[in-house]
């Protein structure tokens, strides 16, 4: 069962992203080039995000458990920590380097080319987190 | 469409799968978070991760039929950047706990102190990054 509905979610997390225009590199560029020609569009996707999760998130919440898992596993640290900081700096260079973050190089990946590049080196990254954090 | 309208909705979506995943297993859509416990995947974790993942590669696989302009025509830059832009992205999100999904979009819905500060850091660093890129390298295409 949760394969299933796991798999919709995704599938409906990646028709908004490609919607939104999250996978076009070029479109990212222009969203991040505050000092060039200045593509706002990207910031719509945030907000409409926002405001839809953010209209069911009490909704969901109220309820005692999730429907497929005995509890609700929501972050609640608040500590604003060294790694946090130093980990979304070097996301944010390579957000800005290769113009994509991690769900638009996923769903762009059948596309092979850089996708299917920054998708492999994504992967090989994280990798490389998971053997320096054990 | 006008592209902001189609952010708007494309975004919405985007919303709705992450209240979807609240609602059924309890869990915040963080697509580093998601793929990261896939590398290397733990005895009982992995089925749903595989499963989401294989959703967000489907919808871009039918998108390739149904809506080729959803992507770019031509890469954005050279194929070293961009394997340089990976292992940071990789790397970066884990060490942060997360990426525009999980920080950007979760966890500024709930107010998190800590994806706040996120989020500005990447931001940040993705607008300085562009800036040296294209005003000072002359875009690496």
């Amino acid at each position: 069962m949760k394969r299933v509905t796991a798999f919709f979610a995704g599938l409906l997390f990646g028709a908004g992203l490609l919607l939104g225009g999250m996978t076009q590199p070029s479109k990212v560029n222009g969203f991040l080039d505050v000092m060039g020609t200045w593509n706002p569009s990207l910031m719509f996707v945030m907000v409409g995000g926002i405001a839809t999760h953010g209209a069911l998130f009490r909704w969901v919440t109220r309820r005692p458990s999730p429907l497929l898992e005995p509890r609700f596993m929501i972050p609640t640290r608040k500590d604003i920590d060294a790694p946090l900081i130093v980990g979304a700096a070097l996301f944010g260079v390579g957000w800005g380097l290769g113009g994509f973050c991690p769900g638009p190089g996923l769903v762009s990946v059948t596309q092979g080319g850089n996708a299917l590049t920054f998708v492999g080196a994504m992967m090989l990254g994280m990798r490389l987190h998971s053997l320096r954090a054990r | 469409m006008h592209p902001f309208t189609a952010a708007l909705l494309g975004g919405a979506l985007v919303g709705l799968s992450a209240s979807l995943l609240l609602l059924l297993q309890g869990r915040i859509a963080g697509i580093s978070g998601i793929l990261g416990g896939l590398v290397p995947p733990t005895a009982g974790d992995a089925d749903w991760r595989v499963a989401f993942v294989a959703g967000l590669l489907a919808a871009g696989a039918m998108a390739t039929v149904a809506a080729p302009e959803a992507f770019d025509a031509a890469p954005l830059r050279t194929v070293g950047v961009t394997a340089v832009a990976g292992l940071l992205v990789g790397y970066g999100t884990r060490l942060g706990n997360g990426c525009t999904s999980g920080h950007g979009i979760c966890g500024l819905t709930r107010l998190s102190v800590r994806s706040l500060a996120s989020v500005a850091t990447f931001m940040l660093a993705g607008g300085v990054t562009v800036f040296v890129v294209e005003h000072l390298l002359g875009g690496l295409r």
